[in-house]
């Protein structure tokens, strides 16, 4: 995959052609708000954010992000709620929203 | 690059569990993706959608050469239950939901979930016999305009 970059919150980061972030590290809370925006999503509320950090948790922990079904199992958001908050999809969203690599799953 | 596809419509008409897994993936998945999707159970597909049925769905044992066991060894009693519970074991480890729970969660997400009125009136079954997630039953003029617009799988 190619190599971009993007500028969120005054910074530049290296996204690959989806938009992901390359480097998890690179992402601060500050600029979650702004990949929201890009993503259709105006505001993030208290729950996105529950979402959000739920996912920096396990990638720090696993090294991949979770999938719809473990969010809505221990992310203590529920699976309807979670398509409510991300549209177009909770796991690749939120991954995205949270600097993380796309969840390579099928479920 | 091409026009991503935004709403797919699966039709499930096997009741066995290598019959209907694909369906549900698929349709789980675009809603990961975020298209659109429903699905529509019809003939055998019922059974995924039936009270009584759901959690009793089976590998097919007989006739089924992907499975690289003699026809005969196949039709022995017990032999689909042993294999479907192998299988269930080892999706469970690969954190794929068992059906009743998948479908509960297809429906969580968002998806449409139907029966066709043809197999319903055939196997004399009414909304009373299948699962609350199910949103109607439809005739298949009803789905096609449910499905306008999109793709049609076919499973």
């Amino acid at each position: 995959m190619s190599t971009a970059t993007a500028t969120y919150a005054g910074t530049t980061v290296a996204v690959n052609d989806e938009g992901f972030f390359e480097d998890p590290s690179q992402w601060t809370e500050a600029m979650a708000p702004e990949i929201a925006r890009e993503q259709g999503i105006d505001e993030l509320a208290e729950p996105h954010w529950q979402v959000i950090k739920f996912m920096r948790t396990e990638y720090a922990e696993k090294g991949t992000g979770p999938t719809v079904r473990v969010l809505g199992k221990t992310s203590g958001v529920s699976i309807k709620q979670l398509y409510q908050l991300f549209p177009k999809g909770p796991a690749k969203t939120a991954a995205k929203i949270a600097g993380i690599p796309k969840p390579r799953g099928c479920i | 690059m091409s026009d991503p596809i935004e709403k797919v419509s699966i039709i499930v008409s096997k009741g066995s569990l290598e019959g209907v897994y694909p369906a549900l993936i698929m349709a789980n998945g675009a809603r990961a993706e975020g298209i659109e999707a429903n699905l529509f159970f019809t003939f055998f597909g019922l059974d995924v959608v039936h009270r009584s049925t759901i959690d009793h769905i089976k590998v097919a044992t007989v006739g089924n050469p992907g499975l690289h066991l003699a026809t005969m060894a196949g039709g022995l009693p017990g032999v689909s239950s042993v294999m479907t519970h192998y299988l269930e074991k080892k999706m469970e480890k690969l954190d794929i939901p068992p059906i009743h729970e998948f479908v509960e969660m297809i429906a969580d997400t968002g998806a449409g979930i139907y029966a066709c009125k043809a197999s319903t009136d055939l196997f004399e079954l009414t909304e009373d016999d299948l699962i609350e997630q199910v949103m109607d039953i439809i005739t298949v003029g009803e789905f096609y305009s449910l499905a306008a617009g999109g793709e049609i799988i076919f499973t």
